[in-house]
């Protein structure tokens, strides 16, 4: 009974609340009263206070109700005007909510509702007055968020919400990015013209992409044509004269007679078009139309036409000379304050000094990296090539399978660091015994047969390489790195190099130590360069050369598998990976000297140095770079037939 | 020793013989002119391996008798084709240009008829202007002596800085690989002014012998690389039965001290690298007419190792042994490649020789060297009773680099 | 009388290792000479100097009547000069004719061209038989040559020497692994040519040298230790410390 009583009270109490509410208007349903009939017209033009006065209002409802209206959730009930925002319950029901408390107030049939549906411009306008309160929204995700929609499209009237917004900043992070976007938005839109030149000036040594993004437009320039001279109160970038290599006379001309400033040129279309329509039984302007294929003939069919004034005459050099010189060219700024257009090319021309001297810098670090590869495809080769003079052409082949190696690890463990670790020391295992039983099989029989060998090699890199095509098939196979070799390391704007080729040179670099480690402080690497200077005698001493022969060759081979994971990395895996590698390979080890790991390191430098310097002077084309580069080695080998780092006398075997 | 050169070599008549018997055979059974037996295209695949031969007997002058183991010969084989091509291209063009303006009320101008054959034969590279390269292609004489200048230029060029600096053996190898991977590299810029990766097309289609149907100039073409590998073939006996073939397979076997007789080494190297660019080049513009396409994969290393590989199963420093590889290999591979070889089911696996020929070529080429140097024309020598020399264990030779002579001798 | 080949003040650094330090060197137009020295005095290495092999770091070597530099020769120019040279170890082309070896060697134009059309006259086809008489192996002119023995290639190597008709011959251990009656015949080979042209012979074996009888230069580290009649050098108390007396 009593829980009865309780209900009804209950239901009254809401029924009261929203009564009271009905007849009493909350203070943003006053603001939008006001504004009613711009609101409801929704006009681009006239809707303009209607938004100030809600953005303005200072209630702290304003960005709800904006955000509504631009989601186009905002409805207006016929009854009495009142605005709302509306839920749709089911097709013909919506639930209306009010602005100022919040609350659910009811349902209402469709019918009884009108839609605001603003167009794209008013919800540009709502966007704007919505980016105030953003900016300064609790959640810094959102306000975030807000900063990001403003870098990519700013526009002048978001200016001053984005200043105001920054002394409140709390995030020290946000707060440098307002600040910063602030002075670039000065420079596009600040109606100042001290307070862009200082805001350029400013940002005069910053290498941002967005720094150059904002200047440039401020330099831009349309090419425009004057009858006489160029009047007064332009911002002139600079007067070309026709003839000029900016300005060739031929486009000068063409340019006056697009803007109807001279008669157009009569061009070979135009001679031919108008020949073809005045033949006249067999003839054209008294010359047989056989005769037309002779340029002279055909020049005096025409002259004879025009002289008729059947056609327009040609335009003679005298006539164009004397257009031109009636008209002044001139590039055009945009921007119409020279002080800014000034300002704005000093600072780009700073800028890319900058750039200049930063690109250098990247490329250094793009030769260093490139150098680094070639290193780690040359090193094996280093082994089996320069120490032990075994010209193995399925080098690139134990890359590839190395490579093929990571890839088959990865399809069986998924966590790619794990996987990894597992794949290194798996694609040692695997080349290494390749190359044993390449070793034992078919190179110890060609030992001082290097011609020989190159071929039999050559024989199993084909077969090889068509072998991981049947099983793997020709499409490439990604090996996916570790999450945390994914990123760049991000010095600015400019320069940057990702991780995995920064793990890559620190490969190179643990490689050169594990060689030489091994050949200089191992019995191995001793009993190895025993054997390649003199096997007989190395014999003799109790040293079994064939057994020395295979480890080596296995770990050549097996170090080569390696260099397969980490060029897998960031390369396609295919079975054609190899051979890429290998001629570039050769080319190191022999233009740092054979036999000397100085050398190759040397050769792999000047050789990724020499491709991304020639790729810097003709960006667009890599393989030109190749072809030059190889040219230049077959030029460098005249001069240091022996490599960079030579073995003279009798060593060198001469 | 003062005999007719050809009474001191047999071979070269039997060689001659057999050849001649091939192509009348060949002639006699074609669609062209004979039976039709052999079909059209068989009759091209039976003309260009002639040609392969011919580039593999001028490899087997530079590698089998004067043992440097050139990898860039095919580079002078593409660059011959690229010459006549230049010229099938432009004088093809030029005549449906012709044609199609012909219709037009007012006849063409020269230039206009040049500029549209620019832009026929460049809009595929985005371009219509004629490359300087062009400058001749009008004119079949000149391009024809371009087919054995441009190889012979750029291999006298690469020789000379190569041989000069004696880079010998291995090296030289890898040198000249570098070499033919630059100019396939080069070539494949479209900038090239050769079209780029496209490469020169239609290229069996002879100007001015539309009337001719393919059946006939199949055979046409068949007969000239019959002649061409005859007189090839003479040629390179010729060089190698004289003094000259002495000097050059005294090179091949011991470099120093042929150059300790007095014989300026680099100078015969350079002659014989020189000539068999040339011949290389004759080769290329008589395969790529019969082909229709040349292009820069066509000039990439691999085809030069293929080459090698060819003249070591046919047998080194015999001209027949060349011949013989190319032609077995070459025919042997287009068989199993061109699917027509019957796949081998063996229940759990079905090997398809598509996939599996070019293992196995790898592999038998692995055991050729290993175990059959002499290649096949080495079985010849168990009919003509012919033998090398017992070197005592020193193992000299033809299989050696010239590089390893000293740590031979030690 | 003048000097055939005067060399001078020549030195030759391998890494740091001086292989030829200050050498001096005279021989006349038809002189038969013999040099001798421990192992790693240069003699080798001397020869590779002349020939053009090796190009020393300073010094002169000048050859002939007109006294023409040899060291802007490369190793080819040098033999069309008319020095030839044997090496050590039996050197000929073994897949080749003995005829043929010699004809490759017989003085004629050395030319790529003029080579590719020459065909052998009769008279070089006696001058390669009267060789083979010479060095004892005209049963053998249509054999290999790869199919002699150990003597029998040294003397084709030295009828080839002859072929070239030298004016200067550098002969390395000629005797080294022949028996004596090849021995003797190689003396006599030597002897003869030395009768028309200079001839110089590298060898340890005392014996032969004593056979050849003729003036004896001793190489030590690099340079000339002591130089006249055999019978005087091994006089010498120098050439006994450093080379007999081990």
């Amino acid at each position: 009974m009593l829980k009865r009583f309780f209900l009804v009270l209950l239901a009254m109490l809401l029924l009261a609340t929203q009564a009271f509410a009905q007849s009493e208007p909350g203070p943003m349903q006053t603001v939008l009263q006001a504004h009613a009939e711009v609101i409801a017209e929704s006009s681009r033009r006239t809707i303009g206070p209607a938004i100030d006065a809600v953005a303005g209002s200072g209630l702290p409802q304003a960005q709800a109700v904006l955000e509504a209206w631009q989601a186009k959730d905002m409805w207006q009930r016929q009854s009495d005007g009142w605005f709302f925002r509306a839920e749709q319950i089911d097709a013909s029901t919506y639930r209306l909510i009010d602005f100022d408390s919040g609350d659910a107030i009811g349902e209402a049939d469709k019918g009884d509702l009108t839609q605001l549906k603003p167009n794209a411009g008013v919800r540009g306008l709502l966007g704007t007055a919505l980016v105030q309160f953003q900016l300064l929204d609790p959640d810094p995700a959102r306000r975030a968020d807000a900063l990001t929609s403003l870098e990519r499209s700013a526009n002048a009237d978001l200016l001053a919400p984005l200043r105001a917004s920054i002394d409140p900043e709390a995030d020290a992070a946000l707060k440098a990015r307002k600040e910063r976007l602030e002075r670039l938005l000065t420079i596009s839109y600040d109606p100042d013209e001290a307070a862009r030149i200082a805001a350029i000036e400013e940002m005069a040594g910053d290498l941002g992409v967005d720094v150059r993004a904002a200047l440039n437009p401020l330099v831009a320039t349309t090419l425009r044509v004057y009858a006489g001279e160029v009047p007064g109160g332009i911002n002139v970038a600079r007067v070309l004269r026709p003839g000029s290599e900016a300005l060739p006379r031929d486009t000068a001309y063409a340019m006056l007679a697009e803007a109807g400033l001279a008669p157009p040129r009569v061009t070979e279309g135009d001679v031919r078009a108008a020949l073809a329509a005045h033949i006249d039984a067999g003839n054209v302007g008294g010359v047989p139309v056989a005769e037309l294929s002779d340029p002279a003939r055909r020049v005096g069919a025409y002259t004879a036409l025009a002289a008729g004034g059947l056609v327009p005459a040609y335009r003679t050099e005298a006539e164009i000379s004397a257009a031109l010189d009636a008209h002044r060219f001139a590039q055009i700024y945009a921007e119409p304050s020279p002080a800014v257009t000034g300002a704005a090319e000093a600072a780009l021309t700073r800028i890319s000094t900058k750039v200049g001297l930063n690109q250098a810098l990247d490329l250094g670090l793009d030769a260093l990296s490139l150098g680094s590869i070639y290193f780690l495809a040359a090193i094996g080769l280093a082994i089996t090539f320069g120490v032990m003079g075994v010209i193995n052409m399925a080098h690139g082949e134990f890359i590839m399978m190395g490579a093929y190696t990571g890839y088959v690890v990865q399809q069986l463990i998924p966590n790619h660091t794990a996987s990894i670790a597992v794949a290194i020391p798996l694609a040692f295992a695997v080349t290494f015994a390749a190359g044993v039983a390449m070793e034992r099989l078919v190179i110890r029989w060609l030992y001082n047969r290097p011609l020989e060998t190159l071929l039999a090699t050559f024989g199993i890199s084909i077969a090889l390489q068509q072998l991981f095509k049947n099983i793997f098939g020709t499409q490439a196979r990604p090996l996916t790195s570790p999450d945390w070799l994914g990123g760049a390391w991000v010095l600015n704007d400019v320069v940057s190099i990702s991780y995995i080729r920064i793990a890559i040179f620190v490969l190179a670099m643990l490689f050169l130590a594990l060689f030489l480690f091994i050949m200089k402080r191992t019995r191995l690497g001793l009993e190895t360069r025993a054997v390649t200077q003199n096997p007989g005698m190395a014999g003799a001493m109790g040293i079994n050369p064939g057994r020395v022969n295979m480890l080596t060759f296995g770990l050549g081979s097996g170090i080569a598998g390696i260099a397969g994971v980490a060029i897998g990395l960031f390369a396609k895996v295919t079975s054609e990976l190899g051979q890429d590698y290998i001629v570039q390979s050769f080319m190191t080890v022999v233009v740092g000297g054979v036999g000397n790991i100085w050398g190759t390191l040397l050769g792999a430098g000047l050789i990724g140095g020499l491709q991304k310097g020639i790729e810097w002077l003709n960006p667009s084309n890599t393989l030109a770079a190749q072809t030059y580069m190889i040219i230049f080695i077959i030029v460098f080998i005249q001069f240091r037939p022996r490599g960079i780092i030579a073995l003279k006398g009798r060593a060198a075997g001469d | 020793m003062n005999r007719t050169f050809l009474a001191r070599n047999p071979s070269v008549l039997i060689f001659l013989a057999v050849l001649a018997l091939f192509t009348i055979a060949v002639t006699v059974m074609s669609e062209g002119f004979g039976m039709g037996i052999i079909s059209t295209s068989f009759v091209k695949t039976l003309g260009k391996t002639l040609t392969l031969a011919l580039i593999a007997v001028a490899m087997d002058l530079v590698w089998g008798y004067a043992g440097i183991l050139s990898l860039g010969h095919f580079a002078f084989f593409g660059l011959g084709g690229y010459m006549i091509g230049m010229w099938l291209m432009y004088e093809r063009t030029r005549q449906i240009v012709v044609d199609s303006l012909a219709s037009s009320p007012i006849p063409p101008t020269d230039q206009e008829v040049v500029d549209a054959i620019g832009t026929q034969i460049f809009g595929v590279v985005g371009s219509s202007e004629f490359p300087p390269v062009w400058a001749f292609a009008d004119s079949l004489t000149i391009q024809l002596i371009l087919v054995v200048a441009v190889p012979g230029l750029l291999a006298l060029i690469f020789g000379w800085l190569a041989f000069r600096s004696r880079v010998t053996g291995v090296y030289l190898s890898i040198l000249t690989q570098a070499m033919t991977l630059a100019l396939s590299l080069y070539l494949f810029q479209n900038d090239s002014g050769l079209r780029g990766n496209n490469g020169l097309s239609g290229l069996q289609n002879i100007p001015h012998l539309d009337h001719v149907p393919q059946s006939v100039l199949s055979v046409w073409f068949f007969w000239a690389s019959a002649l061409a590998l005859a007189l090839g073939y003479v040629f390179a006996a010729w060089i190698v039965s004289g003094k000259f073939g002495s000097v050059i397979r005294g090179i091949r076997d011991n470099e120093a001290r042929v150059r300790f007789l007095g014989y300026s080494v680099e100078g015969y190297k350079l002659f014989l690298f020189t000539v068999t660019a040339m011949i290389a080049g004759i080769a290329g513009a008589l395969y790529y007419p019969q082909a229709g396409i040349v292009n820069p994969a066509e000039i990439a290393p691999i085809a030069s190792i293929y080459l090698a590989v060819w003249v070591a199963i046919g047998g080194r420093g015999r001209l027949y042994g060349a011949v013989i590889g190319a032609v077995f290999v070459s025919l042997v591979s287009t068989y199993f490649t061109g699917g027509q070889a019957p796949d081998i089911n063996l229940g759990f696996y079905t090997i398809s020789w598509v996939d599996w020929w070019t293992i196995l070529l790898g592999l038998s080429f692995v055991g050729v060297t290993l175990f059959a140097p002499k290649g096949i024309g080495g079985l010849f020598d168990l009919w003509t009773g012919r033998r090398t020399p017992d070197r005592h264990g020193a193992d000299l030779g033809p299989d050696m680099g010239s590089l390893r002579e000293k740590e031979a001798e030690e | 009388m003048s000097a055939l080949l005067e060399v001078s003040g020549v030195s030759v650094t391998f890494d740091g290792f001086r292989a030829i330090n200050n050498l001096s060197f005279e021989i006349g137009p038809a002189e038969l000479r013999a040099i001798i020295g421990p192992n790693g005095a240069g003699k080798t290495t001397f020869m590779d100097i002349v020939t053009g092999k090796t190009k020393p770091d300073e010094g002169r070597i000048l050859w002939g009547e007109l006294g023409r530099s040899l060291l802007k020769m490369n190793e080819a120019q040098i033999a069309r000069e008319g020095i030839g040279r044997k090496f050590q170890k039996p050197t000929v082309f073994e897949d080749q004719s003995v005829q043929e070896n010699l004809l490759m060697a017989l003085k004629k134009d050395r030319g790529p061209f003029r080579v590719l059309f020459w065909k052998p006259a009769g008279e070089d086809l006696d001058r390669v038989a009267d060789l083979a008489e010479e060095i004892g192996l005209a049963e053998e002119l249509t054999r290999k040559s790869g199919e002699l023995s150990h003597g029998q290639k040294q003397w084709l190597e030295i009828g080839m020497l002859l072929a070239q008709e030298p004016r200067l011959l550098l002969v390395d251990e000629p005797a080294a692994g022949m028996t004596p009656a090849e021995r003797e015949h190689t003396t006599e080979i030597l002897v003869e040519a030395a009768r028309t042209r200079a001839v110089v012979v590298v060898e340890h074996d005392m014996e032969f040298i004593r056979r050849l009888d003729c003036r004896v230069t001793v190489l030590h580290e690099g340079s000339v230790l002591a130089e006249g009649s055999l019978d005087h050098v091994t006089a010498d108390q120098q050439v006994i410390d450093v080379y007999l007396g081990r």
